[in-house]
Formats: C-alpha cells, structure tokens, sequence
C-alpha cells in the first residue's frame, strides 16, 4: 500500500509537484501532521495554530484538490495545532471555505480528541490514570486547573471515520503515527510495517539526506516491510539518513510506544535500493497488555511581564555574579515595603554566562564584553507583575558597585518603556497515560457532509 | 593517537525536546571508525554525561545505534518545554557540553 505525506507540519508547506508526483505513482491517501507540543503549551491553551491561517490554507487546499480528483482520503491529524476543540474547528473552517472556492463535494470526518474534566477525574478515580516519568501521580487540583485536555488517539477512531466513508478525516490530537498507520493496519498489513513507516511518514521528508526545505515523502508499504522515497527529485533518502530518523525527537530510538503497543526498531535493517530509495525490514510490534493513550493539558501559569537589558562595563561584568545578587537582595526588601511580595517568581536570564543552558551549563562563567540579562516577573494578575517589573528596572539601573563613587545607569534598556507586558503564559500540566477500555471510547466522531 | 573532540570529528550533534518533558542529544558519525572508537573508549555512558550535566545518574539514559553510527543521551528536562523558567522552547541549544567530549583518533 502506498501512502503520501503531504510534509512534516501542515503549514510549513511542500511543493504541489510532489503531491502530483505521489499520486502518479498510486499513492492511495494523503496524510499531514498538523501539531506539535514542540512550540509550547500557548497552543493547546489558546487554540492558536502555530502557522498562519494563509499558510495552512494553502496547503490543505493543494491536499484537498488533488485527493479528491484522484479519489483517495485526506488525513488530517492533531488539526490546528494542538488538536483541541478550538483546532479541529478551525480546520473544519478552512476546509469548508476551500469546498466553497474550488467547488469541492466531500464528506468530511470530524474526529474530536478533547476531554471533559470531569471524565478525566472519573477515569483517574478508577485508577485508570498513571504517570510517565518523571511526573507524580495526577491530582485533582491538575485536573480543576486545566485550560484544554486531550488525549492522543490511536488509529482506531481514523480507521472508524474512513470507515463511515469519509474523504477527509479531520482528527484532533492524534499519535503523529497513528495519521499514517490507520489504512495500512485496516488492510492487514503487519504492524511493525505500519507503525515504523508511519513513524518516518509523519515528518514529511526530513529522513532525506539533506532537506533544503520542507515537502512529501512516499511509504510503499508490503508484508515484509516498506520503501520509503522522496518525491522532491533533487532529495534523497540514504540508509543512514532513515536509519537516523528514529533518533528524532524520540527520548529511546528503538522503543517507540503508540497506543496499541510498542515498535521495536533495534534489529531493522536499512538497504538501499537506488540511490534515492531505502528499504526497511527488521522492526517487531509487541502488542500492550492494556491499549495507552498519552493525555495532555495546559494551565495558566500567571500573567509574564519581560525586562531586557544589557551591561557594557567591564567593572560591573567582572563582577556580575554578587551585582546581580545584591540586586536581588534589594529588590526583595523594596518590595516588601511596597507589599509587592506576595506570590510571584523573578526569572533571571543572563546570556553571556548561562542564559541558554540555565542549570544545565558546564562553564557558567560570565565571558566576552557585554551582557544581556533578560528578567521576567510572573505572577497571577499582569498588573502585578507590570509593578514589580517597574521597580526592578530602577532599582537595577541604578544598582551600584564598590568602584564608582556616584550615581550610575548600568544598564541598557533597547525598550521604552522598558518593562514589556507579555500577557498570560501557560505550562503543559499532564504527562500521563490513560488506558480506557476501548481504544474509542474518549473520542467523537461527527460526519459533516460540504 | 591524537585526542580529538567531538566538535570536530562528529557529522551531526543536536538536541531536541522527546516532548514537552525530556531532552535528548544525538550525536552522529560520519565514518564507522570514529563511531567504534567512541564506543570502545566508552565515550557515552551514564556517568559521563550525569557528570557533564550535574543530573542524578538513574535520571540519564544512553543509546547506541550502529547502523545510524550514532550515540543518544536522553534525560528529563529540569523544567518542562514552555514553562516559565525555560529559556529554550524547543531544546535545541542544549549540547554544547557534549561537543567538549573527546575520542582518540588516528
């Protein structure tokens, strides 16, 4: 079975070449990966989508039109984003508006991946929730807390959709895998083939040698196991570029666990086939004793307000280490006075020493001639932080050293004001596994027909 | 033979988010040579990287894959992708530490 994936992240854009490309050559559905957790919590909190509408559009509409002529599905996973509610109607909307300008007929699969919370407490209640490490068990006050959960689906409720006889399945939040591996396991073909070919689907062609940009990539999947291609002509897939793939984004490269079980991929093997195409054969899929679906959520972490600046002085940089501690010191005892104190957290980032790397870095030495020190005051209300925020920049402006005898401005602030407002910030709360009893039962499936 | 560092004798060193609650390092090879050399030498253990890194050793968990003739180091992030007190969204500044590593090479 052949299957085509448009690119790696709906939005990021391929070539329409290559869409007509893949379909010449029999590709029997198209598949995108249209989220991530990789941008941050904001999505799934806010329902924004991580490209802009115009560029998801495009797109979609060079999926859709194509898919449609030739007679095979659109799969569409995690849409908007974070596959939320919010994400699943949005795309549902650029869908519809797509139909409209191009004169499209299609039945459409919504596929809501969102939780109520209080099916959540229910599930957790029952001892059905577990933590991955490093979390702690789920408490309620996680739950309460939650702007938006999702559970991560499996392949099952996009093999029900195409089922009901859907030409373009929208899913919200889905295994990145599961958009590619659902037809190929509805025909029979063996697991391990499925889920490692879908594994390297999903990113589009980034298993190529050297990807100059993003585009489609091509899975010929058989019982034995799977070629994969790009169809970008001037790009090329090598043993080691797929062997390398599993290493992406994978925290264990040969223990990749999906929701009906775990592919192993330590003992496949990679074999050129041409110069452009590798064979893969060799993976094994262990079903799980109980079907796992990954759950995620975001909460609001407070309101964020940023003060950027920067010292050029050498007195002060070699000394940086105690200027910034008695800087904290000073600040803490000025905000008691002014009853500020109450809950908020000072971030301190000082790029030149370990901005980047924070409590990770192996040299936190402050080198080079000048400093940016990026502070960000979070707290629950963004008057609150914008208060503290003002008082740090002064007190830190004029933050003396032994040194100079007077009043001095040690800091260089690009901004005015320099206190800038971010608005509210959020954080990913859950990093659990539910097991329902079947693999269905979290999801919605609603047929829309445009 | 000649101490080399990884900086100069890797193809590829990144580090990426394993989601929003763990890191992991790749490094990959060009030739089979270096990729053995390291191996033998035991260049990626648990120790070495929990050392480089100030992380409890339990907590740093090491991969070697031949045929990609790559290394992987994966661990938990100090705090989630996002949250505040992260300064890098998407992981990818992280290895710095890991190109100081060193191979004797001819």
């Amino acid at each position: 079975m052949k299957l085509l994936a448009a690119t790696g992240m709906l939005g990021s854009g391929f070539r329409e070449e290559s869409i007509v490309a893949g379909i010449a050559r029999g590709a029997e559905m198209i598949g995108c990966d249209a989220g991530s957790t990789d941008f941050g919590p904001h999505l799934l909190a806010t329902g924004l989508a991580p490209f802009s509408r115009t560029a998801i559009k495009r797109d979609v509409a060079v999926m859709l039109r194509h898919a449609l002529a030739a007679r095979i599905p659109v799969v569409i996973g995690s849409a908007g984003g974070s596959g939320s509610a919010a994400g699943v109607c949005m795309m549902r909307e650029v869908v519809a508006e797509i139909a409209l300008e191009h004169g499209l007929r299609a039945r459409i699969a919504l596929v809501g991946a969102e939780q109520p919370a209080d099916r959540i407490r229910g599930l957790n209640a029952t001892g059905r929730i577990v933590p991955l490490a490093p979390s702690a068990p789920l408490a309620d006050d996680t739950i309460d807390s939650a702007l938006h959960i999702v559970a991560m689906m499996g392949p099952e409720p996009i093999q029900a959709a195409l089922s009901e006889g859907a030409d373009v399945v929208i899913a919200g939040r889905s295994s990145d895998a599961a958009v590619f591996a659902a037809m190929p396991l509805a025909r029979g073909l063996p697991p391990a083939v499925c889920w490692h070919a879908a594994k390297i689907l999903e990113c589009g062609a980034a298993a190529v040698a050297q990807r100059a940009a993003p585009d489609s990539m091509m899975g010929d999947l058989d019982h034995g196991g799977f070629a994969i291609t790009p169809m970008r002509s001037d790009y090329r897939c090598t043993p080691q570029s797929v062997a390398s793939h599993v290493l992406y984004e994978n925290a264990d490269p040969f223990r990749l666990v999906e929701p009906p079980g775990v592919l192993d991929t330590s003992a496949a093997r990679y074999d050129a086939v041409d110069d452009r195409t590798v064979r893969v054969s060799g993976s094994t899929f262990t079903p799980a004793t109980a079907y796992s679906i990954k759950l995620e959520a975001a909460a609001l972490a407070g309101y964020s307000t940023v003060l950027f600046g920067a010292v050029r002085d050498p007195l002060i940089l070699r000394q940086l280490d105690g200027w910034l501690a008695q800087l904290d010191e000073n600040v803490g005892r000025r905000l008691r006075e002014l009853s500020l104190d109450g809950s908020h957290r000072i971030v301190t980032r000082v790029y030149g020493r370990d901005g980047v790397m924070g409590e990770l870095e192996p040299h936190p030495v402050f080198e080079g001639h000048e400093a940016v020190i990026l502070w960000e005051v979070i707290s629950a209300s963004q008057e609150h932080s914008h208060a503290i925020a003002a008082s740090l920049s002064h007190m830190a402006v004029h933050n003396p050293i032994a040194e100079w005898h007077g009043l001095i401005s040690g800091l260089a602030y690009p901004f005015a004001p320099a206190e800038i407002d971010r608005g509210p910030v959020y954080e990913f709360t859950m990093n659990h596994i539910v097991t329902p009893v079947d693999p269905l039962e979290l999801f919605s499936i609603d047929m829309v027909t445009l | 033979m000649p101490r080399r560092s990884l900086a100069d004798v890797a193809r590829l060193v990144r580090s990426k988010n394993a989601g929003p609650f763990w890191l992991t390092i790749d490094v990959m090879f060009d030739d089979a040579n270096a990729y053995h050399a390291a191996e033998q030498q035991q260049v990626f253990t648990p120790a070495r990287l929990a050392a480089l890194y100030r992380l409890p050793v339990e907590q740093v968990r090491v991969f070697a894959h031949p045929a990609a003739l790559a290394f992987k180091v994966s661990f938990p992030r100090p705090i989630p992708a996002g949250s505040p007190g992260d300064a890098d969204v998407f992981g990818g500044q992280q290895y710095a530490g890991v190109l100081e590593l060193t191979v004797d090479l001819d």
